[in-house]
Formats: structure tokens, sequence, C-alpha cells
């Protein structure tokens, strides 16, 4: 892993640690390391590890979050009856809120893996990484993960997923990106879910949770969906295919496809991307070495 | 919360430097979290004592920093203070911005004590 080669220094902290240099000596003979790697770093490798595993296989992996209860099950099974002939699905079901999510997705005859998160209050790299073990990467072309419903933990933590998917449903308040902006910020699009109800509640703007997305500097774009109707639906699965061209556009160059915002510490590990080279500038002086994921990881 | 897997990830980072410096015990741990991080600093403080018991940081102080959040305009190319749920331009207004500063969750620097070299 990077841990020891502070290759984490990028154009943007690089002023953090100028003047300072790797190793200070403080008065009373204790040594400052200057250190400079994300508090997720560990996890971030591990994503980059899934990233490699759906990259090789030619595989979009979705994030699904939301509220719990914003539809994100219901979405998919939708979605997996309206596109089985034309997609192969896999399910990584992370959302205890129901304990048969996993049994909807296999109900319509697409694996499901679920990840029994415990306590958890999200889902991590490693868990996804074990789930992904369960799957035959070489019979799915899209891979959805239904994280754990809740707005705040779960944006701080990369998957590998190529793409993040919001669920915002009108019976939340159409305020919900402004106060969770961390999450809001990370959509890659926002589906604004049971568009049907709009009709009974009229104290949610569609127009102000995008404006509210906007504030976010989020240039995603905003769906009114309904599972239950199918309103709306075709723009959603529009979107899923040129994702997917996308992603196989991009594999077949040697490169990958990463969510437009990411946290601080993915930012700084996308050097781990296929074209590995670690000529990069570091910006200090010590040597370092790298030892990305452990040789003889293979599962294919 | 997920602040104390945060910070057993933390711990996890420091433990492998500090074998790797020689170090007897950690005395001082900095770390930068920015306001759109998505980890509270508070809480990641109260998680620290928990995650870093019976390690070699245990007797560590935890110091968090934070940054501004800054964002700089594609439109105007004008850089300036943001909000966390309002980040927009603060000289034209236009909300097509990029993150400057403010979403920093990074371990810093460590300050350790070197086990006497025999
Ligand atoms: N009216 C309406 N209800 C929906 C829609 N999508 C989901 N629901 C209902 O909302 C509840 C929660 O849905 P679910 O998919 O389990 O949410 P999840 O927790 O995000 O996976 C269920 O009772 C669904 O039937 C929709 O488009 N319209
Ligand atoms: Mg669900
Ligand atoms: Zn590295
Ligand atoms: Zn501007």
């Amino acid at each position: 892993m990077c841990d020891t080669c502070g290759c984490n220094v990028t154009e943007g902290n690089r002023h953090l640690i100028e003047g300072d240099g790797r190793l200070a000596r403080t008065e009373s003979g204790r040594e400052a390391i200057s250190v400079l790697q994300g508090l997720l770093s560990e996890n971030d490798h591990i994503a980059a590890h899934n990233r490699e595993h759906f990259d090789r296989h030619q595989v979009l992996a979705l994030n699904l979050m939301s509220s719990p209860g914003s539809g994100k099950t219901r979405l998919l099974e939708e979605t997996i009856a309206a596109l089985k002939d034309e997609f192969r699905f896999a399910v990584v079901e992370g959302d205890l809120e129901t304990e048969n999510d996993a049994q909807r997705i296999r109900d319509k005859g697409v694996p499901a893996v679920q990840i029994t998160t415990g306590t958890a209050c999200h889902l991590d790299a490693h868990m996804v990484h074990n789930a992904l073990h369960e799957i035959d990467l070489d019979q799915v072309d899209i891979v959805f993960v239904e994280n754990v419903g809740n707005l705040v933990c779960p944006a701080s933590f990369d998957l590998g997923q190529h793409r993040n998917v919001i669920l915002l449903s009108v019976t939340e308040g159409d305020d919900k990106p402004a106060k969770y902006p961390v999450m809001f910020r990370a959509a890659d699009l926002m589906l604004i879910s049971k568009s049907d109800l709009l009709a009974v509640l009229d104290d949610f703007e569609p127009n102000r949770a995008e404006r509210h997305l906007r504030e976010l500097a989020n240039r995603a774009p905003a769906f009114r969906v309904s599972a239950r109707s199918g309103d709306g639906m075709q723009a959603w699965f529009d979107w899923l295919r040129s994702e997917f061209a996308a992603l196989r556009e991009r594999v077949q160059r040697g490169e990958t496809m990463r969510p437009a915002i990411q946290p601080d510490g993915q930012l700084m590990h996308s050097h781990d991307d296929h074209a590995h080279d670690h000529a990069h500038d570091h910006g200090h002086g010590h040597a370092h070495t790298h030892h990305h994921h452990a040789a003889g990881h293979r599962h294919d | 919360m997920h602040e104390l897997s945060v910070c057993q990830g933390l711990i996890s980072q420091v433990e492998q430097i500090a074998r790797r410096e020689d170090a007897e015990s950690v005395t001082r741990i900095l770390l930068s979290v920015g306001p759109l991080s998505g980890v509270e600093p508070q809480l990641l403080a109260d998680a620290f004592p928990i995650a870093a018991a019976g390690t070699v940081a245990e007797h560590a102080r935890l110091d968090i920093e934070s940054q501004p959040i800054r964002v700089k305009c594609d439109t105007c190319g004008a850089e300036t203070d943001a909000s966390a749920n309002r980040l927009l331009c603060g000289s034209c207004g236009d909300f097509r911005t990029r993150l400057v500063s403010g979403d920093e969750m990074l371990l810093m620097s460590l300050e350790l004590e070197r086990r006497e070299r025999a």
C-alpha cells in the first residue's frame, strides 16, 4: 500500500508541507514526521482494487444511496424487469431496512449477494470486495450496490464504483441536498423518486430540489422517476445505456471512470489507475516504495 | 456513525508508520478535516481513545485542524470563500465551480518518540 510512499502530495495540498520537510526535530528529541495521506487510504486501496475487477470484466458498477425507504430496491426491481434482455445485472445488497431486499432481487432472476452489515451505517470497500467473490463478473454487465439507507456515512467510503446514483423521494424534503451536502455533492445522477406522489404532496418542489443540487456546484442530471407508474424511467434507462457504453469505451482505451466528486483520499489515490505510473512528482525528497495490491490476489 | 471506522483506519496507518520508524510511542497526531469531508471532528475526537486503546498511539494527543471552504469558478476564474451548502462563485454567482479546499480528510503529521538505539 501507499503508507510509506508519501505519494499523496498533490497540487492542492502541497503548500501544506512546503518548507516543512519530512523530518523536523522538536526540542524534546521527538521527531515530527510529515505524512499527508488520506485517513481512509486503506479503504481507498481496496476500492481501487474493486474498480480494477470491474474494469477487467467491463462491468459498470453503480452505488445507490438514499435515505431508508426512498425506493432503491423498488427501482432495481423495475429496472431489472425492463432491461433484463439488454443487460446482465447483479446486485450487492447492503441495505437491511427490509430483510428481504436480496430475495426481492433474486425473485427477478438476478444474482444478489446480501452483505450483513450488522449495525454498520455504511458499506466499505472491503465488504463489497468480499461480496464480489460470490459473483461471476464474466456473466455480468452492470452491478448495482444498494448502500445502507443513510445520507451521511456512505458518502465517505469509496467502494470502487464508477458512478454514484442518489435517490431523493418526494416524500422527503426538497431541501435534503442542502442538509446533506457531502452526500449530494457526490451524486453523478440524482433521481427524484416516487414522482407519482407529487400530485398529492404539494410541498415537494422538484425544481427546488434541483436548485439545491446546483448550489452544491453539482452539474449532475436530475430525473423525476416513478418506479411504480413507470413515468420518467426511460431517461434513467437511457442514462444506464450511455454510462455502460462510456465505461466500455474507457476500459478499451485502458482508462477507468470515477464518480465526479470523491472524498479527498480517493483523489490522492488517482494514481491507482491502470496506467500504474509512479513517476509522478512527489515534491519531497524521501525514497518511497510501493506495494500496491498483494501479488497473488487474483480471483477471476 | 462512521467516525469509529475512520479512527480505526487512522490507527492502523499510524501503527504502520510507527513500526517503520521504529518508534516507541506516538505523542501527537495532526489531522486536517474539512467541513465537507463527511467526518465530524468532534465525533472523531470522541472515537479516538476507543480506537487508540492498547496501541502505540494510546497516549497521543490528537489535534484536528480545519481548512476553509474555497471554490474556484470555471466561468470567471475567481477563487472565493463558500459555505458547505452554497458552493457558488462568490464573484459572479455561477454554480460551475470546483472545490479548492474544505473536503480534506488527511493524516498530516505524527510526532513520535524513537526507541533508544543500542
Ligand atoms: N408510490 C410509490 N411508492 C414507491 C415507489 N418506489 C418505491 N415505493 C415504495 O416505497 C417503499 C420503500 O421502497 P424500497 O424500494 O424498499 O426503498 P429502499 O429502502 O430505498 O430500498 C416501498 O413500500 C415501495 O413500494 C414509487 O415509485 N412510487
Ligand atoms: Mg432497499
Ligand atoms: Zn501510491
Ligand atoms: Zn465566477
